[in-house]
């Protein structure tokens, strides 16, 4: 299970975002200062930006190559896109959201069904919720299980953590380690916390102005980032928030 | 003064055609309603202005252009007779064509705002999630959009229901096969039925205020994320 992107360009304001690597991490962190391009990354693995140049091949498919006019449309390409907001669809119950995409599970042999999904993520009791009456860290859960039950080939998180207070994170965090563990799915985990990174990531890529700045281990990387180290020690788990 | 009275045909003619019209209009509307507040291209502003200059042109005059348009010698004219080998001008359809036309503007003014509410995440989400574009319209757009939509067709359709001026041009003020309360009102003052006019006023009064009162309604109610 790889992500390989070959002399990817999708011009930004105010840079373009450049990138050459081969992903094949379980998880991978994309870790960076707001603005670095992270976000984009993710819109352009699930099809809804589409590349200037270069290419995105995930498992061996070609998702897009431009010079090939190649553009695999995003209901096709099997990604699972929890966006920063979390998106979910206000006028569905917590269940209408989790299933909105379960057709595709069931057309595909999802490896995992509906009650493990449910049970993983703690989501039994909020079924007939409506999106609205449900709290930050409960939306973000809900939004990764209808993620997962969409039969991902590959897991887009974006800053699922971001906009939480200290208790709910690391709630939420929780339930991230437990997917990890329970589902063998690849995770792009986009976060400019340290912490998470510590936390959860199996390989760092430091995204800066649309390039990588630097990858690797996470320790490796933040002790090779004099700023990122520092940042890790005040942010980490028993660090002040 | 004459007697107070209900012309309940007229009312009963003017219900149907306008709901007809509103009928016809709909899909045409809201796809142009969706493309206006979806899609970039060319020429988009020059649209944005012919689908409101009905709002601002005099009824009487958009009524002259349907005419000339849908005459014996007119294009439109000439289609339908070779298509449907029938006339259009001064029967009920001509009715039906100039409450279109008249009602076009609030219905996509009304639905391109709900439209443009229905944040776009939500759409580029459901397409992630496996969902084809009709299923993203009929599923996420179109439920989210529903009360801005419910809310323009009603405006439409008590738009659709006063309609005089472009009536009485293409479709003239003939009793029993085209007068509508608008035009009936005209008339019944002009002839010295005033409480058959009364009448009519009181029924449009009524109508017209229902109809404001639910899409205002509609309007505040809205529900969008």
């Amino acid at each position: 299970m790889t992500l390989s992107l070959e002399g990817l360009r999708l011009p930004l304001t105010p840079f373009t975002l450049e990138l050459d690597a081969t992903l094949s991490a379980h998880v991978t962190a994309i870790f960076g200062p707001s603005g670095a391009g992270k976000t984009s990354l993710l819109e352009a693995v699930s099809g809804l930006r589409r590349p200037e140049a270069g290419r995105i091949v995930l498992s061996g498919r070609v998702l897009d190559d431009a010079a090939a006019g190649i553009h695999v449309p995003p209901r096709e390409r099997a990604v699972g896109y929890v966006t920063q907001d979390d998106s979910l669809f206000p006028h569905l119950s917590v269940a209408g959201n989790l299933r909105y995409g379960a057709g595709r599970g069931v057309a595909r042999k999802a490896p995992f069904g509906e009650d493990r999904v449910v049970d993983t993520l703690g989501l039994a009791s909020l079924l007939d919720r409506s999106p609205a009456t449900l709290s930050g860290g409960e939306r973000r859960r809900v939004a990764l299980g209808r993620a997962l039950l969409s039969a991902p080939e590959i897991l887009l998180l974006d800053e699922p953590l971001s906009g939480l207070d200290r208790p709910l994170k690391e709630r939420v965090l929780e339930h991230l380690l437990r997917v990890k563990a329970a589902f063998p799915l690849p995770i792009l985990y986009v976060t400019h916390e340290a912490a998470e990174v510590a936390a959860l990531a199996d390989e760092v890529v430091v995204l800066q102005r649309g390039t990588i700045a630097l990858r690797g281990a996470p320790g490796d990387v933040f002790a090779l980032s004099a700023e990122a180290a520092y940042r890790l020690r005040s942010n980490g788990p028993n660090g002040p928030a | 003064m004459s007697e107070f009275a209900v012309d309940l045909p007229v009312v009963w003619f003017t219900l149907r055609v306008a709901a007809l019209a509103v009928l016809l209009l709909a899909p045409f509307g809201l796809a142009l309603a969706l493309l206006l507040a979806r899609r970039r291209f060319p020429g988009k502003a020059l649209l944005e202005t012919l689908v409101s200059l009905p709002l601002v042109l005099p009824p009487v005059a958009t009524g002259l252009l349907l005419l000339k348009f849908l005459g014996r010698r007119g294009q439109g004219g000439r289609a339908a007779r070779a298509l449907f080998g029938m006339d259009v001008v001064f029967t009920w359809k001509a009715v039906v064509v100039a409450m279109m036309v008249m009602s076009l503007p609030l219905l996509v003014r009304t639905a391109r705002v709900a439209f443009e509410e229905v944040n776009p995440r939500l759409e580029a989400v459901a397409r992630t999630l496996g969902a084809s574009e009709a299923r993203v319209l009929s599923t996420v757009t179109l439920p989210l959009a529903s009360r801005g939509i419910a809310a323009g067709l009603l405006l439409a359709f008590a738009r659709a229901l006063g309609e005089f001026g472009a009536t009485i041009l293409v479709a003239g003020n003939i009793p029993g096969r085209t007068t509508t309360i608008a035009t009936a009102i005209y008339s019944d003052v002009q002839t010295g039925l005033d409480g058959r006019a009364y009448g009519l006023l009181a029924v449009s009064a009524a109508l017209a205020f229902g109809a404001i009162f639910l899409s205002e309604v509609w309007l505040k109610r809205r529900t969008n994320a």
